[in-house]
């Protein structure tokens, strides 16, 4: 069987690059993509915490599947706000997002 | 430890998912990182899939994989215009960003091999779909039908608000 510290070494990389893209890219949709890669280490910590630890129990099991929905609706939240900036600014960049509508 | 066909695999795909990410996050055009970004999905499913999770890893595949990606790759193609690329990173942004990411990363890797965990132990076998079925409707102990319940209506109103920020005024 394979330890359980190397899912979570790569949990833990996948996590720390999507922190370095937060900081580092200027595109809100590319900030966007960083956050997504953030829940998806999160999700693998919580699997492979279900599956080595406490394998009879569903815990971790159904924290991810909802954890994969709610991360589907914030994503459609947060085009539909991205859409909508491009609208009024003409574009995405995080350097031009300087004052609100009021 | 031996070399067995698992680890291979798992081998094969940590090398894939942790290349993508960093490729995901380091390309210059943004088309290319939603692609990146795919592929670290599938590579996220296919260990779901060799933890025996199978319905985890379909769900995966259909909602991330298959959804979410389609509206990033539709959401790219209506905000950027062709050849658009980001700019150069400056040397000192790039610095920063990097130590602490390294840091946190150093930091957190070392906590966690230092960590005793519980004993862990693997057992084979698939998870069966009536078990899950059962635990997601159930409302007594270990039943998760009030979250799922709030979920739909979460997702209700996510819907409801995307319509009403995206549309023209």
């Amino acid at each position: 069987m394979i330890p359980m510290e190397y899912y979570l070494i790569v949990s833990t990389i996948m996590m720390f690059v999507g922190i370095y893209g937060f900081f580092t890219r200027r595109n809100l949709l590319a900030m966007l993509i960083s956050v997504e890669l953030m829940l998806n280490s999160v999700d693998i910590n919580f699997v492979v915490f279900n599956r080595f630890l406490f394998p009879g129990q569903l815990e971790g099991f159904f924290f991810t599947l909802f954890a994969i929905g709610i991360s589907a609706a914030e994503t459609a939240v947060a085009i539909a706000i991205i859409i909508n900036i491009y609208r009024n600014m003409r574009n995405i960049q995080v350097k031009n997002l300087k004052n609100m509508k009021w | 430890m031996e070399i067995t066909l698992d680890l291979i695999v798992f081998i094969i795909l940590a090398l894939f998912i942790t290349v993508s990410a960093v490729l995901a996050v380091t390309t210059k055009r943004i088309l290319r990182a939603a692609t990146y970004l795919l592929f670290v999905l599938f590579g996220t499913a296919g260990i779901y899939f060799q933890l025996n999770y199978s319905f985890l890893g379909a769900v995966q595949l259909l909602i991330y994989a298959g959804g979410i990606t389609v509206l990033y790759v539709f959401s790219i193609l209506l905000t950027s215009s062709e050849g658009d690329k980001a700019e150069k990173l400056k040397k000192g942004r790039f610095a920063a960003g990097f130590a602490a990411s390294a840091a946190g990363l150093a930091i957190c890797l070392f906590i966690m091999l230092k960590h005793q965990f519980l004993p862990s132990r693997f057992e084979h076998g698939e998870l069966p779909v009536k078990t899950i079925g059962e635990a997601l409707m159930g409302s007594g102990q270990n039943g998760y039908v009030l979250p799922f319940e709030v979920i739909s209506i979460l997702l209700l109103a996510c819907m409801i608000g995307g319509i009403m920020i995206a549309r023209k005024r």
